[in-house]
């Protein structure tokens, strides 16, 4: 027992001490946390205003007058569409690729990379969040809104979408964890990110378990910690209710 | 056109699921300035479709609507700038439930009218002075009774200063000891003389506040006239039966 901690800690001291490689942990996990962050970011407004453009199509179209107003709608609901079916109908990895090696080519910037992709990708998912938000709204909000003589878009901006965003907020809490875990492939645009960091002490050191369990362990403490949030956040949402 | 008429309404006509339901079927009448209109008949005659045509929260399938000899009902008419004009007050009040009292009057007034938050705020408050709830500014719907939300409602209409205001059943949804405070206020804004169009099952208010009394029945006026007219002298079959139901 004493003999088998005793090379655990001489694993540990060997796997991260030496040569300062817990660096790559700390300096991935940076990273990890960056780009999940502004993905999410980005995912929200991309969502949003996907949101806005397919329920409003939805919402208006039967009652839209021919023209110019109506052929925008309808072009831009095509192109919302045909994000959403392309974003959920491909893997993540390889968006990554084609989005480091065909889209992004000009930028060394792998963060920014990583973070657009993921990004793009997550507001596709967050369309769907929000659009469930708005549509959860008593549409009596809507009709009090316009009524008063707002527009569609100034209704949405300030009556429907705070409302929906509340709503949605536990949702929007675990889009970010699931986000936190995927981002793990980033290593194949060269990203170093926590996983990636991990996999290189262990091509380092030529061992495998210190490192991979190491990562694995930061990502289920970080997993843990947001899920206890989010449900602090869901409690107390309610509590708030009438 | 006699110059103290403020909507005209002709020929309304609205079909509902591609012409399945025929909620109004040629609709007309003249609102005057200053008048109180009440809107009385059965339940799914078509009073809710016909006062929500009149600012086209519900587009009507045909038929025309005048407001101050400007047809909104055309395609190229900015609806939102004669929504404005147009206070409704809907029987689930509709007051927004993320903001205080105070900021549901103010909304409009600051980000349509463009006035400044102060003299927005002055207003509000004035007006929530005259309806007893100034010590509710701060307050949000959740907090406040039927009968104060749907006060809120009114004056929240009021902030936009209109010309018209609109009410759909405005004290169908209160507990009967707060229906009496609704309807003072709106007697109140009666007697200011705010031209009013007034859906409702009170007939009490009807009689006591209604310059003119339109009877609706399966998407057409049956009979329309002054309260005594309708209440006293009903001459329709279905006026008479439906009288008979409610008094
Ligand atoms: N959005 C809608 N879609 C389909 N049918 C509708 C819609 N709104 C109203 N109708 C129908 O139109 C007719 C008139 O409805 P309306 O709500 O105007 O009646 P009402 O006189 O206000 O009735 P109530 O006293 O019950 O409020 C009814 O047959 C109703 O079912
Ligand atoms: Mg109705």
């Amino acid at each position: 027992m004493a003999e088998s901690f005793a090379s655990l800690k001489e694993s540990f001291v060997f796997n991260f001490i030496e040569g300062a490689r817990w660096k790559y942990i700390t300096n991935g996990l940076l990273v990890t946390l960056k780009v999940t962050f502004f993905a999410l970011l980005l995912g929200i407004v991309i969502g949003v205003v996907v949101a806005m453009i397919r329920s409003s199509y939805d919402k208006t179209k039967d009652e839209m007058q021919p023209g110019p107003g109506k052929w925008a709608m309808t072009v831009l609901n095509a192109v919302a569409r045909l994000y959403l079916t392309v974003i959920r109908g491909t893997p993540v990895v390889v968006q990554l690729l084609i989005g480091y090696f065909v889209i992004f080519v000009s930028s060394t910037n792998t963060v920014f990379v990583a973070s657009m992709v993921f990004g793009i990708n997550s507001g596709a998912y967050i369309t769907e969040i929000i659009r469930g938000g708005i549509m959860s709204i008593d549409p009596g909000q809507f009709e009090a809104g316009r009524s008063i003589g707002f527009n569609y878009i100034q209704t949405m901006r300030f009556i429907i979408i705070p409302q929906a965003f509340k709503n949605v907020l536990p949702s929007l809490a675990n889009e970010f964890i699931a986000l936190l875990k995927e981002t793990a492939v980033c290593g194949y645009i060269g990203l170093m990110d926590l996983t990636k960091g991990g996999d290189v002490i262990r091509g380092r050191t030529f061992s495998a378990f210190m490192p991979l369990i190491a990562v694995a362990l930061i990502y289920l403490i970080l997993v843990i910690f947001f899920s206890w949030l989010v449900g602090k956040l869901e409690r107390r949402l309610r509590s708030s209710e009438r | 056109m006699s110059a103290d008429i403020i909507i005209s309404v002709r020929d309304l006509q609205k079909h509902f699921n591609a012409g399945a339901v025929h909620a109004l079927n040629g609709v007309s009448v003249d609102i005057e300035k200053s008048e109180v209109l009440v809107v009385i008949g059965p339940s799914g005659s078509g009073k809710s479709t016909f006062l929500r045509c009149l600012n086209l929260l519900e587009r009507p399938t045909g038929g025309s609507v005048v407001f101050e000899g400007v047809d909104i009902t055309a395609p190229r008419t900015n609806i939102n700038l004669y929504r404005r004009r147009m206070g409704m007050v809907f029987q689930h009040f509709n007051l927004f439930p993320h903001m205080t009292v105070l900021r549901n009057l103010t909304l409009g007034p600051t980000e349509l009218l463009k006035k400044p938050q102060a003299e927005a705020e002055g207003k509000a408050m004035q007006l929530l002075e005259r309806v007893g709830l100034a010590d509710r500014a701060g307050a949000y719907p959740s907090q406040l009774s039927g009968g104060q939300k749907q006060r809120i409602a009114i004056v929240r209409a009021l902030c936009m200063e209109p010309d018209v205001m609109l009410f759909d059943e405005p004290t169908s949804a209160l507990d009967p000891e707060m229906v009496g405070e609704v309807l003072d206020v709106m007697k109140e804004l009666a007697k200011m003389g705010m031209t009013m169009v007034v859906v409702t099952h009170e007939m009490g208010f009807a009689r006591e506040v209604a310059d003119r009394v339109l009877f609706m029945d399966e998407g057409v006026i049956v009979e329309q006239g002054t309260p005594e007219e309708i209440f006293d002298r009903p001459r329709s079959e279905r006026l008479q039966s439906f009288l008979a139901k409610v008094l």
